[in-house]
């Protein structure tokens, strides 16, 4: 069985992809639609959704309110679905899946654990290197060179708010398509050349290289070694997933919003789409900034700190680090949602400012300098 | 009124650009006495940057013309603002206001003056009391009875008054950051007006419709701990507003979305016939509680915020401190308010007491009469005026002599203030219609009637 | 070195097909109970004035093109981020320490193509092409 798997990656990819999507990070993105409404009304002295309850005979759950996501699924499944009479049909169904694909897809080079040494699950791995003949990489697509594939299909997002915005035959969803173009095409460019930094300093653009190459120590984390780029990184994926501060191509109050138009499952989507995009920006994060699966001190045989020393076996040492990967991204999830709750809206000229104007030379002085540094200490050894 | 009136002095309170280093100590938002600007002055951050001056060559654009309301989640349901833009830019706006007319004028006429306190908790409805007020001191000048209304009478209205202007602000700057963005604002400030609507409901007995003054005093006395709770609620009130402008006055997004947008000058202003917050803020020291003081204004302490650039963070900032300053003038009001009746001794005014009415022939004639005939007002005609929410809240009544008025116009602060909403957002982003016309606070029942 | 591309594909139509099952509930549950005022477009509740289709500020085709010509100079960077440690080095290399002598080359070739996209960068600021006006 496990010969079979590891001969045949595409079956593999498909077991770990739908472990990933359907496992973690439906149910993180389901719960993060409880967690926004609950913990901003936390944030705002109020109660929050706590109603939606589910009766088993005599028990009654309630969980906080958490089964309001549920509500909320079936509610937009059973809505009615509006095609506006003018609007272009064709276009119009595209543009949800335009929107969420991506995201979905680009999950694909997001390495959520160490390699799974086939075969030595319960001895502890003193010598890995010639121990582990054959491995199942807890990645669902390893290629060299990444990040290229998520800067590139991150750009197809784009397509899903305008062609929504566009197809809608709607003035107000058309203003929200073009604000979203213009919003996520100016931050996609700092977006690159902040990560740059990071690739210079491990010398890869591939995320499993790159977290490898971070180790276990937090002092060589990308957040200690890029400090500006993480803020700039976090700056301008915020912006490219459409969300307060940045949710100007929503932005309810004055423009109404590129999916106006939609309704049902169909702005499910896109309103899908938004916290799907927010746990994989948190992803990114993990894996280029806060040491991906690493866990401070735990080496493939386990933890080794000023000479004390916990030695584990190689399942629950995988284990440990997929918990304190998940840990890492509920984090910056609930980051997200805090400075959500927290800033006002930007208004377009300032955000073209911000991005063009202060982030973009910014990460650009971060490139020399970093490269500089590179060069300094290689050249002193 | 036996009291000498103070020598009228009003004290100014100017707000500027505050410096950064003000920004960083946090004290933007403090007292600071800064010479108004004279006329025709631009502020720095709106002129031009000093860029190469070169022929731009400017593609056509198409302008597109877009409805922005009646159903628009910031027009508050009543207002229509047809806007021609190209791209960002609003080139044209046509306001258009009525979405929320109700006959006020016309069903005045068919109430006795008294039924009419109702209709006018619906004008403003963030301040129902002060419109109440309002009313009543047009039919007391017109009764000729000003001088005779009980002290105590007095005091309670002014109470009453300035609670209420503390909600209509609170209300105006919380859904207006709440329209940028800042929810969490909003709901801090929204819960701080329920603090000051459930004192007000223990008074009135409504949060919002209170019908609470009558021709000749208020409806009843306070209640007998109502100091004790105001005194505690102008504390909280206090330190929410200081966790509110620690979100917002120091926030760069917040202000770069209000600093030099949408400015007016002092000239323009007056010229539109504005009042109220919004001509404080381009630098009018004109205020009706200071300059033509009603009730027993002329006792209290306080200072007429106004600020220099008539843009919307002035107009935010003259907001947050009247709030202040209604809080000092609460607080000086519970402490001097005497004792005695709330309503004046006329039996052509006010109600007989219940035990009259239901023992004494005389007492249920004149309840009978009270009721259904109305207070009978002199014929005649009178304008008076007071600090509304948002300005000047005039009413002028007409009297042929009879129980009901024959005629009975509003002269709403916020309908004065649209006529000039387009001035201000012409030019500007569609981002900045949303502030704008929140700093505007304009309140459909008001502004349409 | 191979790589392995077919987990890519697998991943392509895993999401292509989870997305295109949201939509398949969506049309397949979803009641359709349109009219006329239902079916028309959402103006605020005002019939709307002229069509949707027009030519938009040309403001948003410059954003466009400044997006082309920035994000086509970083994917340059790209590849000479992760080689940038071979291209200063000389002789042979452990890991990612050179073990030969350190040049600048590669350096001073970024800083002059960084120099290009700083001096493009500033042109276009002082242009105001940035933003809306």
């Amino acid at each position: 069985m496990l010969e079979f798997l590891i001969e045949h990656t595409w079956l593999q990819a498909l077991i770990k992809m739908a472990l990933l999507i359907l496992a973690f990070v439906m149910p993180l993105a389901s719960l993060s639609t409880w967690a926004e409404r609950r913990q901003s009304a936390m944030m705002q002295d109020r109660l929050g959704p706590n109603r939606a309850e589910l009766r088993l005979g005599s028990i009654e759950l309630r969980l906080w309110g958490i089964l309001h996501f549920v509500a909320d699924a079936l509610k937009m499944v059973f809505k009615e679905d509006v095609v506006p009479a003018r609007a272009n049909r064709f276009l119009f169904g595209l543009a949800p899946i335009l929107a969420i694909a991506p995201v979905i897809i680009t999950f694909a080079i997001i390495p959520f654990g160490s390699d799974l040494c086939v075969g030595h699950a319960f001895e502890v791995l003193r010598d890995p290197a010639s121990m582990c003949t054959s491995t199942i990489p807890l990645q669902v697509a390893r290629i060299d060179q990444g990040f290229l594939f998520y800067f590139a299909l991150a750009s197809l997002a784009v397509y899903g708010t305008t062609l929504a915005g566009w197809a809608s035959y709607n003035k107000w969803s058309l203003l929200g398509g073009l604000r979203a173009s213009s919003q996520m095409m100016s931050y996609e460019v700092t977006m690159g050349l902040s990560l740059m930094g990071a690739f210079l300093i491990y010398g890869t653009l591939e995320p499993h290289a790159m977290v490898l190459a971070q180790g276990p120590t937090p002092s060589s984390w990308g957040i200690v070694t890029q400090p500006l780029a993480f803020f700039i990184f976090l700056t301008a994926a915020i912006a490219e997933t459409k969300r307060a501060p940045f949710d100007l191509p929503e932005g309810e109050p004055e423009i109404i919003g590129y999916f106006v138009e939609y309704s049902g499952m169909r702005f499910g989507i896109f309103f899908l789409a938004e916290f799907v995009e927010t746990i994989f920006l948190a992803a990114v994060v993990t894996t280029v900034f806060l040491g991906g699966w690493q866990v401070p001190w735990l080496y493939p045989d386990g933890f080794h700190l000023m000479g004390w020393t916990l030695e584990l076996p190689h399942l629950a040492v995988v284990l440990i680090q997929l918990v304190v990967w998940s840990l890492k991204i509920i984090v910056l999830c609930w980051l997200q949602l805090l400075i959500r709750w927290t800033l006002p809206r930007f208004r377009p000229d300032q955000l073209m400012r911000l991005g063009w104007k202060q982030l973009l030379p910014a990460s650009l002085i971060n490139i020399v300098v970093t490269a500089g540094v590179v060069l300094a200490r290689s050249g002193g050894r | 009124m036996s009291h000498p009136s103070p020598p009228h002095q009003p004290t100014q309170i100017v707000f500027g650009m505050p410096t950064p280093a003000e920004v960083v100590a946090g004290t933007a938002l403090e007292l600071r006495s800064q010479p108004v600007p004279p006329p025709g002055w631009t502020p720095p951050w709106t002129r031009e940057e000093d860029e190469e001056e070169e022929e731009e060559l400017e593609l056509p654009t198409e302008p597109m013309t877009v409805n922005m309301g009646p159903s628009h989640p910031a027009m508050h349901g009543t207002v229509r603002i047809v806007l021609t833009v190209e791209g960002e830019t609003v080139r044209a706006a046509d306001v258009q206001v009525g979405y929320l007319h109700r006959c006020f004028e016309k069903e005045a006429e068919a109430a006795t003056w008294t039924q009419i306190f109702p209709y006018t908790d619906r004008l403003n409805y963030v301040s129902p009391l002060l419109n109440n007020v309002g009313y009543a001191l047009a039919v007391e000048k017109l009764l000729g009875i000003t001088d005779r209304i009980p002290e105590r009478a007095q005091y309670i209205r002014v109470i009453v008054g300035e609670m209420s202007r503390i909600t209509d602000h609170l209300t105006c700057l919380g859904a207006s950051a709440a329209e940028v963005g800042a929810l969490t604002v909003f709901f801090w400030m929204i819960k701080a007006r329920e603090w000051l609507w459930e004192l007000i409901e223990e008074l009135t007995g409504a949060r919002l419709t209170n019908s609470y003054v009558r021709i000749g005093g208020v409806a009843a006395d306070l209640t007998p701990d109502f100091a004790p709770r105001l005194r505690d609620l102008i504390r909280r009130v206090r330190q929410t507003l200081g966790e509110v402008e620690s979100l917002l006055v120091k926030n760069r997004i917040f202000r770069d979305r209000m600093d030099g947008v949408a400015c007016f000058s002092p000239q323009e202003a007056v010229a539109w016939g504005w009042t109220g917050p919004c001509l404080r803020s381009t630098g009018v020291p004109y205020d009706v509680r200071k300059d033509h003081p009603y009730l027993v204004y002329d006792r209290f302490d306080f200072d007429v915020p106004v600020g220099s650039r008539g843009d919307n963070y002035d107009r935010f900032a003259v907001r947050m401190e009247e709030m202040r300053q209604s809080m000092r003038i609460l607080e000086q009001a519970i402490e001097q308010i005497p004792p005695g009746p709330v309503q004046i001794d006329d039996p052509r005014i006010s109600l007989p007491p219940k035990r009259e009415v239901y023992n004494t022939i005389e007492g249920m004639i004149n309840h009978f009469k009270l009721i259904v005939d109305g207070i009978k007002v002199p014929a005649g005609e009178v304008y008076s005026y007071t600090e509304g929410g948002n300005g000047e809240l005039g009413f002028y009544i007409v009297s042929d002599g009879t129980g009901r008025p024959y005629k009975c116009r509003v002269r709403p602060p916020s309908f004065i203030l649209m006529q000039s909403l387009h001035k201000l957002i012409v030019g500007g982003g569609i981002a900045d219609v949303i502030p704008t016309f929140g700093m505007i606070n304009m309140i459909g029942g008001e502004c349409d009637r | 070195m191979t790589v392995d591309y077919a987990p890519t594909l697998v991943a392509l139509l895993f999401g292509l097909g989870f997305s295109c099952l949201f939509m398949a509930l969506a049309v397949l549950f979803g009641p359709k109970r349109g009219g006329e005022t239902k079916l028309s477009p959402f103006e605020c509740g005002s019939d709307p004035i002229g069509s949707p289709r027009v030519r938009f500020s040309v403001k948003f085709y410059q954003v466009a093109i400044l997006f082309l010509i920035f994000d086509i100079e970083a994917a340059f960077l790209y590849p000479w981020a992760s080689q940038f440690r071979r291209l200063s080095c000389i002789g042979p290399m452990a890991g990612l320490s050179c073990l030969g002598t350190v040049t600048l080359f590669g350096f001073v070739e970024m800083l002059v193509f960084l120099g290009t996209l700083g001096v493009a960068l500033a042109y276009v600021w002082r242009k105001r092409a940035i933003g809306w006006g």
